[in-house]
Order: C-alpha cells, then structure tokens, then sequence
C-alpha cells in the first residue's frame, strides 16, 4: 500500500494492518456479498419481501463503511467504523431476533437474519472482532491520533 | 457445472486451509510455497470460468445464469485481492488473511454448486 510513504521506520500501524487487515478482507467480502444478494433482490422481486430487501441494502451499506473506513485509517474513519460496527451489531442482534420471533416479516432471508446463520453466523461473529480491533490500543494509536 | 473442477478446487483448498493453519499456528508470514499453492488453484478457478459458461451456455435446466456467472467471476477474484493485500502485511495476519481467502473460495464453490444445481433460494 502507498500509505505513509514518508513514514520513520517504527511509525504508528495503520488502521489496516495487523488484524485489520484480516478484518479488511472479511468486511469487503461481506460489502460484496450484501451487496450483490440486495441488488439481485431488489432487482427481481422487490415487492415480494420490501422490508427483508431493504435491510439487505441497508447491511451492504454498513459493511461497506466499515471496509472503507478501516482503508482510510486516522482517528475520525476508527470513529466511524466503531459506530457502524455498533450498528451492524445491533442490526444483526435485532434482526436475527425478530426473523425468529415474526417469521411473517420476513418472507426471504437477509445477510442478518437468524443471526446471519446462512452464512456461518459469521455476521454475529464480525461485529464483535471490528469492536474488539478498533478499541484496541494499536488501533487507537493509529496514525493521525497524535495530538494527544 | 463440473464436477472434477469442483472437487478439485475443494480438495486444493483444504490441502491449502491446512497448510496455513500450521502456519498461522507457527507464527510465520506468508510464505512463496503458498502463494505458489494458492497460484494452482487460481488457475483451477480461472479454467472454471469458461467451463461453467460454457456449461451454462449449453444446458437445458433453468438455471439463474446471472447469478451463476457472478459466483463464477467472484471466486475466482477472492485469491488475487487476497494475495494482495497479504503482500503488505508480512506476519502472522498475512497468514491467517490468506486462510480467511481460501475458506472464502470454498463457501463460494459449495454456494455455487447448489446455484448450479437449483438447491435453496
């Protein structure tokens, strides 16, 4: 990566190294993965299961401010990554809720619902690791944080 | 769709997942040998693409062909973003990125074999 070319030998990792580059990965298979299946929903039968294809979109949207942000790097994009991290967790706990409390509303299966079960329950799992690297004291001293 | 391209992404794969799991174990980068492992199932993949749309092209079944071909281009993409983006993180990440990868190409392959064969919506 071009990044902090200038950088000293030693210098601060970047938002995307270490473990976030794992995370890099795993949250830009996820935009795409969201985004392709919303689209491809949306595009065929969007009046069959509006809310379902919504969230879809909606989730795509997450997943990729979150990639995006961990990219940037700096204390503003960890700032925004942590809060749609807090979203996707809430998104993924609410949803997979109700698509087992209200089975009606959700006439097809999102990225969320049943805690992400289609896909491994990896959706459950990926909040709880981007908190867990973006609170971190490496990614907290992340370049552009050094004003104290 | 293929069934010995199939099975042999599959197999490749797992042989690949569990040489980088005793890597990541070890704590070592990403070595040349991977790459080089991960580089012959690239071109399995890519071998894949005309395959399947030549497969595509010739059946009689209703398969949905849009999806299908994405699955076919976006398997074949995982290894190469990932092998790039491991390059610049030379440690245990690199590693375990390049697992992440593979297990991600073999989700895909199992997803896509039941595209092929009409399973599940």
């Amino acid at each position: 990566m071009p990044e902090h070319a200038d950088g000293a030998p030693g210098s601060p990792v970047a938002l995307s190294s270490g473990p976030g580059r794992v995370l890099v990965f795993v949250y830009g298979v996820f935009a795409v993965a969201a985004t392709g299946r919303s689209l491809v929903q949306l595009g065929v039968d969007a009046e069959r299961a509006p809310l379902a294809y919504s969230l879809s979109l909606f989730a795509a949207i997450v997943y990729l401010v979150a990639t995006t942000c961990l990219l940037l790097g700096g204390e503003r994009a960890r700032r925004i990554a942590v809060a749609a991290c807090t979203v996707e967790l809430v998104g993924v706990l609410g949803v997979g809720t109700l698509s087992y409390l209200d089975t009606a509303l959700f006439p097809d299966r999102t990225v969320w619902s049943h805690f992400g079960q289609g896909y491994g329950f990896l959706p459950l799992l990926l909040p709880f690791l981007g908190l867990a690297w973006l609170r971190s004291d490496a990614a907290r001293n992340a370049p552009d944080r050094r004003e104290g | 769709m293929n069934d010995w391209l199939l099975g042999v992404v599959v197999a490749l794969s797992l042989l690949a997942a569990a040489v980088v799991a005793v890597q990541a174990a070890r704590d070592t980068e990403p070595q040349d040998r991977t790459f080089l492992l991960l580089a012959v199932i690239e071109a399995v993949l890519v071998v894949q693409v005309i395959a399947g749309s030549i497969a595509l092209a010739r059946t009689d079944r209703d398969v949905d062909g849009v999806t299908f071909v994405s699955y076919l281009v976006a398997v074949a993409l995982v290894l190469p973003i990932g092998a790039f983006l491991s390059l610049a993180e030379r440690s245990r990440w690199g590693t375990i990125l390049l697992g992440v990868a593979v297990v991600t190409v073999l989700a895909l392959e199992v997803r896509m074999d039941q595209i092929w064969s009409g399973v599940g919506a």
